[in-house]
């Protein structure tokens, strides 16, 4: 009875997510420019799906590994991580280098480095630190730190003019995606999204914890090494395509929870998905119709993401 | 049959486990007793693939348990460990189904209805089926979590302590439930306890440990005995035989004697 409660919840989520999306495609729809309109305000609902399916995904399965709501991949360090190429690609190529302006070889060597980092880390520290998940994100936290460090010691030394190429790269933005780009991570998420759906049981079982899904037959550190490369792939992908907009993730799948009440991934993951997706586009009609591109949309997510948050804690801590 | 054939475990330096070899009869209660930190939790964790061991194997059944698919292996050896903490918005007829994973993978069907209805009431579960863990009291989620065991219908049963937190009469409740399920569906259990008295009673067979290796262990009469146990608790107990049980009574013989003077003579001795 409670599911059937969900599934309407879903199917609501689901409703309000495609008259958004519609309403942002066609409001204020100048027909004299329509060629070129439709297709850029379209480009950007495709990217925010994707973003936010990619974002909810990694999230919910994060928190079920490490049985932690206040946690997200981004304490594994890849945003720290994304910044240092995009700093370093500066710091050694210059701004003007085709590494930073040609949006196809910067999302190219973005992902190998993303790859190259998490490959490192789960399948190398993994096996070292025997597979204790803990261990491995104190290492994630103390290598995000280190790359920042780096990062922010190399922005020190540039100069203003490419700082502020530099800066536009630490904020996500949804506007002006390259479009084959979008397709390509579209390709990318969607193959993670199946895999992920396909046993989406085993991660129910994931949530009971490492003994009792060693009990039910989940063959326990394999899987959790398999999700933590598809989360790492997902994050990387998203963040190599709009930048870094991790708190999202935090936000959304806090509210999953709030509205769904269940520890069943069925439900958390396609709702916390639609959320976010529901979440990313009023977050660009603020910023384009309320703050008229004055603020970034990232901006935005992280002061309602801290409110919800800062509420989320009072909460709690009256209970 | 289980055989345990010279595991051993280590922590750095520390030997926890050292040389463990013994056979575990196929349709009895074997508890596994024994002062803390003597090994009986880590050979649990070993024998059930919790934990890798660093030398010897476990053979079920003639079989190299680590050969086995993980999947098959929960539908013959189930475990239960001793903590079960967890902040998760679940009812109990909810979790008792994931007692069916190993077989449906999720999608129950109408036998895993069945079976899971019928581990509900074995544990006499059924008044609040539809209540929240987190809302039940330590006794009746331990039952909740023998319930997902019994679900799980495996030949062999591990319970790591299972009168954690219990009271006399639902330790009591449980001990029965588990001759119970020996008796009428030939199940092997074994367990690791703490009480010797529950343990006498109770078991079939005992297997007491001492610094990480086997002290005894055997047929319970041969195992209950006044030198053995002194021996490994290293503290006086005597032995009554009461009702055609053997008893263990940890206090003096002397007449009228109070706690104070078991304390005073444990003290000098």
């Amino acid at each position: 009875m409670h599911d059937k409660k969900n599934n309407r919840r879903l199917i609501i989520f689901a409703a309000a997510a495609l008259i958004i999306a519609g309403l942002y495609t066609f409001y204020q729809l100048n027909f004299d420019i329509l060629y070129y309109q439709l297709p850029s305000r379209l480009n950007r609902v495709a990217t925010m799906i994707i973003v936010g399916i990619a974002i909810a995904l990694s999230t919910v399965i994060f928190q079920t590994i490490t049985k932690n709501r206040i946690l997200t991949p981004s304490i594994m360090g890849l945003d720290s991580v994304y910044l240092f190429i995009q700093t370093v690609i500066v710091f050694v190529a210059g701004a003007r280098s085709p590494l930073i302006t040609n949006d196809n070889v910067n999302y190219l060597v973005s992902m190998i480095g993303l790859v190259i980092f998490t490959v490192f880390v789960f399948k190398y520290l993994f096996k070292m630190t025997g597979n204790h998940v803990f261990l491995l994100l104190l290492i994630g936290i103390i290598l995000g730190t280190f790359f920042s460090s780096l990062s922010t010691f190399m922005q020190m030394l540039i100069n203003p003019d490419d700082f502020l190429v530099l800066q536009s790269s630490m904020f996500a933005s949804f506007n002006a995606i390259n479009e084959q780009l979008l397709w390509i991570t579209a390709a990318i998420v969607l193959v993670m999204l199946l895999i992920v759906l396909k046993d989406f049981h085993s991660l129910d079982v994931i949530t009971l914890g490492r003994d009792h899904a060693i009990n039910l037959g989940v063959n326990y550190d394999r899987k959790v090494s398999q999700l933590l490369l598809i989360i790492a792939v997902l994050v990387s992908v998203s963040t190599a395509l709009v930048g870094p907009i991790m708190f999202l993730g935090l936000l959304v799948v806090n509210l999953a929870h709030e509205v769904f009440k269940t520890y069943k991934h069925r439900y958390l993951l396609i709702g916390s998905s639609l959320i976010a997706v529901i979440t990313l586009l009023v977050g660009q009609i603020l910023t384009q119709y309320v703050f008229n591109q004055a603020v970034e949309i990232s901006v935005i997510i992280n002061l309602v993401g801290g409110v919800y948050f800062i509420i989320l804690m009072l909460k709690e801590s009256r209970r | 049959m289980i055989d345990l054939k010279g595991i051993s475990k280590f922590y750095g330096q520390k030997k926890v486990v050292n040389d463990v070899s013994v056979s575990i009869a196929k349709g009895k209660v074997t508890s596994f007793i024994g002062p803390n930190g003597a090994g009986k939790s880590t050979v649990l964790s070993m024998v059930t693939r919790l934990l890798n061991h660093d030398s010897g194997e476990v053979l079920l059944e003639g079989k190299n348990i680590l050969n086995a698919p993980s999947d098959a292996l929960a539908k013959k050896i189930a475990i239960l460990k001793q903590s079960n903490n967890m902040d998760l918005k679940i009812t109990v007829r909810e979790l008792i189904s994931f007692g069916r994973f190993p077989y449906s993978k999720g999608r129950l069907t109408q036998k895993d209805n069945e079976i899971i209805d019928e581990a509900i009431s074995y544990m006499e579960l059924e008044d609040f089926e539809e209540r929240y863990i987190d809302e039940l009291s330590g006794g009746q989620r331990q039952r909740v979590y023998i319930a997902m065991t019994i679900a799980q219908d495996t030949e062999y049963i591990f319970l790591d302590e299972p009168l954690n937190n219990l009271d006399m009469k639902h330790s009591v409740q449980i001990m029965q439930i588990l001759r119970r399920l020996v008796r009428e569906r030939n199940k092997t259990i074994i367990i690791v306890i703490h009480d010797i008295n529950f343990a006498s009673c109770y078991s079939d067979n005992i297997v007491a440990m001492k610094d990480g290796k086997i002290a005894v262990s055997g047929k319970k009469d041969d195992v209950i005995k006044k030198e053995i146990l002194e021996d490994i608790y290293e503290m006086d107990i005597n032995i009554e035989c009461i009702y055609g049980q053997q008893i263990c009574v940890y206090f003096d013989e002397h007449e009228n004697a109070t706690v104070d003077d078991f304390i005073e003579d444990q003290a000098r001795a």
